[in-house]
C-alpha cells in the first residue's frame, strides 16, 4: 500500500476518535457516574504506558539491577513524589539514565 | 478576572514544562521514521496528519517491517481508543461550542493537552464560557513543539546516538506528570493497577492490553473512591 496513503488512514483514525465524543456533545448526555469514573483517566493511562516503557524496555520482563530504565524511573517517580515538579523529574531521571548507563 | 486570553495563556504557561520532554522525544521519532524508510517529506506530514506521538512510532516501525496497511490501522485504532476515553471526558466543555470550534479542539486533543486541560477543568473556579481556550493554547504549544522537534529529527536526527536514550524524556514527562496526582489515593490505586495490568497484558496483539490496562485502572480508582479513603500526605 502506499506509504502516504497508510499515514492518511492513520490520521483519519486518530482524528475520528478524538473528535466522537466531542461531536455529539451536544445531543447526549453524560451520567455523573461515568464524569466521575473518567477522573481516573490521567493516571491509569499514563501509568499503562510508563510501566512498561521501565519494567520491558527491550520488549522482555527485566525487573533486575542491570535494567537502567527501571532504576532512573524509580529515582524519577522519588523526586516527582517529593518536588511535583515535572521539570526536575525529567532532568534528575534523564541524568540518572546516563549516569546508570555508564556504570554499568 | 478570566478573559478569553488569560486562559489562552494559562494553557500555554500549563503545557511549557511538558514540551521539554516531547522535544527529545519527537527528535527520535524523526530519525525513526527516516530509518524506516518514510520519505523525509512524509515523515515530518505525518505530525501534522496523525500528531499522535505513541501512534506514530509505532506506525513507523511497523512501516519499516512491510507490515500490511490494515494491520498498521488497526493498531492505530487500538492504541489511539484511550482518546475516545478523553473525548468522553471533556465533550460535556464542549457543548456550548461552534463546530468549527469542535473540529479545531478534538484536532488538538493529545495525550499531553488533555492532561493539563482536564486538570485544570476540575479547578470548580473556572467559567465555563472561556475553558477552550486553554485548551487550545496547551493544544497549539504541544502541536508547535512536535512540528519542530520532529521536523530536526528527520534533518539532523543521524547526528543523535541511540545511546543517549533520548526516547526516555517521555516516559519521564509521563512521570512527572502522574506521580503527584497519586498522593490522592484513589489516583494511586488506578495508576498501581493499570501498570500492573499492562505488563500483565504486555503480550497481547495489536497493543490491546494497553485498553485493559486503562480500565483496570479506572476501575481500581472507582473502587478505592467508594471507600471514602482520606488523602494520603
Amino acid at each position: 500500500m502506499n506509504l502516504w496513503l497508510i499515514i492518511i488512514g492513520m490520521g483519519v483514525i486518530t482524528y475520528v476518535i478524538r473528535l466522537s465524543m466531542i461531536v455529539v456533545s451536544g445531543q447526549i448526555q453524560i451520567s455523573d457516574n461515568i464524569q466521575r469514573a473518567l477522573r481516573y483517566v490521567p493516571p491509569a493511562v499514563l501509568s499503562a504506558i510508563i510501566v512498561p516503557e521501565m519494567l520491558q524496555p527491550g520488549g522482555t520482563l527485566d525487573i533486575s539491577l542491570g535494567n537502567e530504565r527501571l532504576l532512573a524511573g524509580l529515582i524519577a517517580i522519588a523526586v516527582a513524589w517529593f518536588t511535583k515538579n515535572l521539570l526536575w523529574t525529567v532532568t534528575i531521571g534523564m541524568i540518572s539514565l546516563w549516569i546508570l548507563q555508564t556504570i554499568t | 478576572m478570566t478573559t478569553p486570553k488569560s486562559e489562552f495563556l494559562a494553557g500555554i504557561k500549563a503545557e511549557i514544562p511538558i514540551t521539554l520532554g516531547v522535544l527529545p522525544f519527537g527528535l527520535i521519532y524523526g530519525v525513526l521514521a527516516i530509518a524506516a524508510g518514510l520519505p523525509p517529506l512524509l515523515a515530518i506530514a505525518s505530525s501534522s496528519i496523525v500528531f499522535a506521538g505513541s501512534a506514530q512510532f509505532i506506525g513507523a516501525q511497523l512501516i519499516g517491517a512491510s507490515t500490511p496497511g490494515l494491520v498498521i490501522w488497526l493498531t492505530t485504532f487500538i492504541v489511539n481508543l484511550r482518546h475516545m476515553l478523553y473525548s468522553t471526558s471533556l465533550a460535556p466543555h464542549t457543548k456550548h461550542l461552534s463546530r468549527p470550534w469542535k473540529w479545531l479542539l478534538a484536532y488538538l486533543l493529545t495525550d499531553e493537552a488533555y492532561v493539563v486541560t482536564a486538570l485544570h477543568y476540575q479547578n470548580k473556579g473556572v467559567p465555563e464560557t472561556y475553558k477552550h481556550y486553554f485548551w487550545t493554547g496547551s493544544g497549539i504549544t504541544l502541536w508547535i513543539t512536535w512540528q519542530l522537534s520532529t521536523a530536526a529529527g528527520v534533518f539532523f536526527g543521524t547526528q543523535v546516538p541511540a545511546s543517549w536514550s533520548l526516547d526516555f524524556t517521555l516516559a519521564l514527562t509521563f512521570i512527572g506528570m502522574v506521580v503527584p496526582l497519586c498522593h490522592e489515593r484513589p489516583n494511586l490505586a488506578a495508576a498501581l493497577a493499570a501498570g500492573i495490568v499492562a505488563i500483565l497484558t504486555f503480550g497481547w496483539p495489536y497493543r490491546l492490553g494497553l485498553m485493559a490496562a486503562a480500565l483496570s485502572g479506572i476501575i481500581a480508582g472507582i473502587l478505592v473512591e467508594k471507600y471514602r479513603y482520606r488523602k494520603l500526605s
